[in-house]
């Protein structure tokens, strides 16, 4: 299936979650988090939710300027 | 109360908007909201909410105003330069409108004092410049059920949202924070401040007068360099440390 990760086209195994994404890309230490379709994905479910066909994935970066 | 002549005057395009009113010009005048920060997104905010007539308005900072503050801190001038930036704020806001009286936290907030200081305030700005003040406000404002905007800049780049009692709050995006953080010191625009200090303080008057649809359960994003404001949607974090309780 093909899924967009912060902008780039990519292909992945079925069943693909976003934890399986997570692990791929280096954010240890960042305050991040996940959106899917311009839904932000509570960090509880990474787990479980499966990625589907067409999806568009990216990373938000928290900001802590003020 | 009654809006005096010089009151109907000051405020007669406040008025004029079907959401305020003379009545909704009272209720401002009578509300109270606390600005976390009197820095690039607190200097906005602060003005914003006087020259619109928020009658009690608190400004809670620690810092004293420094020159490389001025590229975007609005509220403080040249003439500020090592003043506590408190009592710098409060002279602009009295010049901008007499009207409005201040009230001064000086002051870094913490876990023990964080409370106390929001307690009496009908809505909460976090105007903060670190994530261990941004989770705090969070934390306690969830907890004590008091309505705030989150706010946050940095580079070209600003993140908006409010959270009222029973919406998503801020660890429902981001999660539980990590280790202390040592403080890096990153380029911002003034102007991105103003867009996002604005957006606080328009949130903050609409809940005031109880006007539209606020920015809960919703995150902005702002990328100033490609000029596209993202809307994001967000949902209550069933683990949630600080909010699955109350909800």
């Amino acid at each position: 299936m093909k899924i967009t990760v912060n902008g780039e086209e990519k292909q992945f195994d079925s069943g693909f979650t976003i934890a399986d994404i997570i692990a791929e890309l280096q954010l240890e230490n960042r305050r991040y988090a996940v959106e899917v379709n311009l839904e932000i994905i509570p960090k509880s479910e990474h787990n479980q939710h499966a990625l589907c066909d067409g999806d568009r994935v990216e990373i938000i970066h928290a900001v802590g300027g003020g | 109360m009654m809006l005096t002549e010089e009151q109907q005057q000051r405020y007669k395009r406040n008025i004029m908007l079907d959401d305020m009113g003379k009545h909704g010009q009272e209720i401002l005048l009578q509300s109270s909201v606390l600005v976390i920060g009197a820095g690039g997104l607190g200097s906005p905010v602060i003005l914003y909410l006087a020259a619109a007539g928020v009658g009690h308005i608190g400004i809670c900072d620690f810092d004293k105003v420094d020159i490389s503050n001025l590229q975007r801190q609005i509220i403080h001038t040249t003439a500020d330069i090592g003043r506590e930036k408190t009592i710098s704020a409060q002279e602009s806001v009295k010049l901008l409108n007499p009207d409005v009286e201040v009230i001064l936290h000086q002051e870094k907030i913490n876990a023990e004092n964080i409370q106390t200081t929001i307690k009496d305030y009908d809505f909460i700005i976090d105007a903060t410049d670190n994530f261990a003040s941004k989770f705090l406000i969070n934390d306690a404002c969830v907890s004590m059920q008091k309505p705030y905007s989150h706010g946050g800049i940095n580079g070209f780049n600003g993140q908006v949202t409010t959270v009222i009692p029973k919406s998503p709050c801020y660890r429902c995006i981001y999660g539980d924070d990590f280790a202390e953080e040592v403080k890096e010191i990153n380029g911002v625009l003034g102007a991105v401040a103003a867009v996002i200090g604005s957006i606080q303080a328009t949130e903050a008057i609409k809940y005031l007068l109880d006007a539209g649809g606020l920015l809960s359960g919703r995150l902005l994003i702002y990328n100033a360099l490609k000029m596209e404001f993202k809307e994001l949607r967000i949902r209550h974090d069933d683990d949630c440390s600080v909010c699955s309780d109350i909800k």
